[in-house]
């Protein structure tokens, strides 16, 4: 390992920090277009979340409708690739388990692959969202998430690379076997520790 | 923490030059051993560097880089001075290599990224829209683009017609970049067009604008990138959607 012996740090060492990160109070952007607009109208035009795939119901909620379901606060430190982290940021939404209880998703579910209203997708494996691991906020910081944040519905995954909290949350598929998805097939990880610091696909 | 993930691929790269090329800009290039570095190399990528300080602590960031693919075992990087940075003042005051004394070293990996990335066999004109040092990873397709201009192949046809775009803003002219390589560029080839706004002196970028610079290309499927901060690349990419611009045909990248 090289040691830059003028290397005087400004910040301190936080083990709250994943290796390779750094603490923001700010809260930058990462997407890879044009920021979708998408809104709360409750008609086909506007936000509608449909989770299919294997599942015994298959379901879809306007934003009225979805709005109705039980709510969780969370309160997460979250880690973006690009190396900032933010601490305490806090959200409301829907839990994964709520949402997978409704559905019924099938015993031979193994990953999700979460699309968003740009074409944006991503994977996980099923261990990843359940439990209170995982929910689709519609809120941030007690207000709508911006649009350049994912608004007005992402998905909150915080113990990965947020990458995998995908924006403009329009549905959830539940499939059998891995898909890797937008950004894990472009030379990011395929899972996305942080702690572990999966960035790459050659990590 | 996997020490073995952490250190995978950390290569050590060597300065051999350092220019100011703008104000609060720095050109750095740094040698590296091109069969250690990962994967193919495409224009836009980045890289990350690591320091490393005395204590163990340690600081990453991500650069893009300037040098275009075809540059194997030199990369250029050009890295804005942060005002309370922690890893960009460590980079500006690195000593490159002289005659008889080795350059100062850092830890990099990479390139990284596989969106943000032109390639010359890609079809369309290409517009490079860039906020500050934004124009950075901008840079590395335009020279990717000139150093593809003289093959003989089938597929340079498209390359020798199409036209480039940058339009970039900067806050003064002292903050611009690469000033006079682009502007000997425009000169060369009647294909390349520089547009600068200089945002102490005039509006900043609008519809019209843009309407105006991109009128030659914009019916004509390009494939558009953005870089900047992020409040500059919203405006940008939201703009173009605004008139008519297919948002498929947008690769953006935003910083802060």
């Amino acid at each position: 390992m090289l040691i830059n012996s003028n290397f005087q740090p400004k910040r301190e060492k936080n083990d709250r920090l994943p290796p390779g990160q750094y603490e923001t109070r700010d809260f930058p952007v990462l997407s890879l277009g044009p920021t979708p607009v998408v809104s709360k109208n409750p008609s086909a035009d506007g936000w509608n979340l449909r989770v299919f795939g294997l599942v015994e119901t298959e379901k879809t909620w306007n934003w009225d409708e979805f709005a109705k379901l039980p709510q969780t606060d969370w309160q997460k430190d979250i880690h973006c690739v690009t190396k900032w982290s933010k601490f305490d940021t806090k959200w409301s939404g829907v839990l994964l388990d709520e949402i997978m209880k409704i559905v019924r998703v099938s015993d031979d579910a193994t990953h999700l692959i979460a699309h968003s209203h740009d074409g944006y997708t991503t994977n996980l494996p099923i261990e990843d969202i359940r439990d209170g691991k995982a929910m689709v906020a519609v809120s941030y910081d007690s207000n709508d998430i911006e649009p350049e944040h994912g608004g007005p519905a992402r998905l909150l995954v915080p113990h990965l690379y947020f990458w995998k909290s995908a924006k403009w949350l329009k549905g959830l598929e539940f499939v059998a076997g891995d898909k890797p998805g937008f950004w894990e097939t472009r030379g990011y990880h395929n899972y996305g520790d942080p702690w572990q610091e999966e960035r790459y696909s050659f990590d | 923490m996997s020490e073995k993930s952490l250190n995978k691929n950390w290569q050590i790269a060597t300065l051999i030059q350092s220019e100011l090329i703008s104000v609060d800009v720095k050109k750095l290039v740094f040698k590296i051993n091109p069969s250690t570095a990962l994967g193919a190399s495409k224009a836009g990528q980045h890289y990350d560097i690591k320091l490393t300080a005395p204590n163990g602590y340690v600081a990453e960031r991500s650069y893009s880089v300037a040098s275009p693919p075809e540059e194997k075992d030199e990369i250029e990087f050009g890295v804005q001075l942060l005002e309370n940075g922690e890893v960009s003042p460590y980079l500006w005051q690195m000593k490159p290599a002289t005659a008889d004394k080795p350059g100062d070293q850092v830890e990099v990996r990479g390139p990284i990224g596989g969106h943000f990335v032109w390639c010359h066999t890609m079809p369309g004109p290409l517009v490079l829209i860039g906020g500050g040092s934004g124009v950075v990873p901008l840079v590395s397709m335009i020279r990717h683009w000139r150093e593809n201009l003289n093959l003989p192949d089938q597929e340079n046809k498209l390359n020798k017609e199409r036209k480039v775009i940058l339009l970039a803003s900067f806050r003064s002219l002292e903050h611009v970049l690469y000033k006079t390589a682009l502007e000997k560029l425009e000169q060369e080839n009647k294909n390349f067009k520089f547009t600068k706004i200089l945002t102490n002196h005039e509006a900043r970028i609008d519809q019209v604008k843009l309407k105006n610079v991109l009128s030659e290309v914009i019916e004509k499927m390009p494939m558009i990138y953005i870089c900047g901060p992020t409040k500059f690349v919203e405006a940008m990419a939201s703009n173009l959607v605004a008139l008519g611009t297919n948002p498929h045909l947008i690769k953006t990248e935003r910083f802060g």
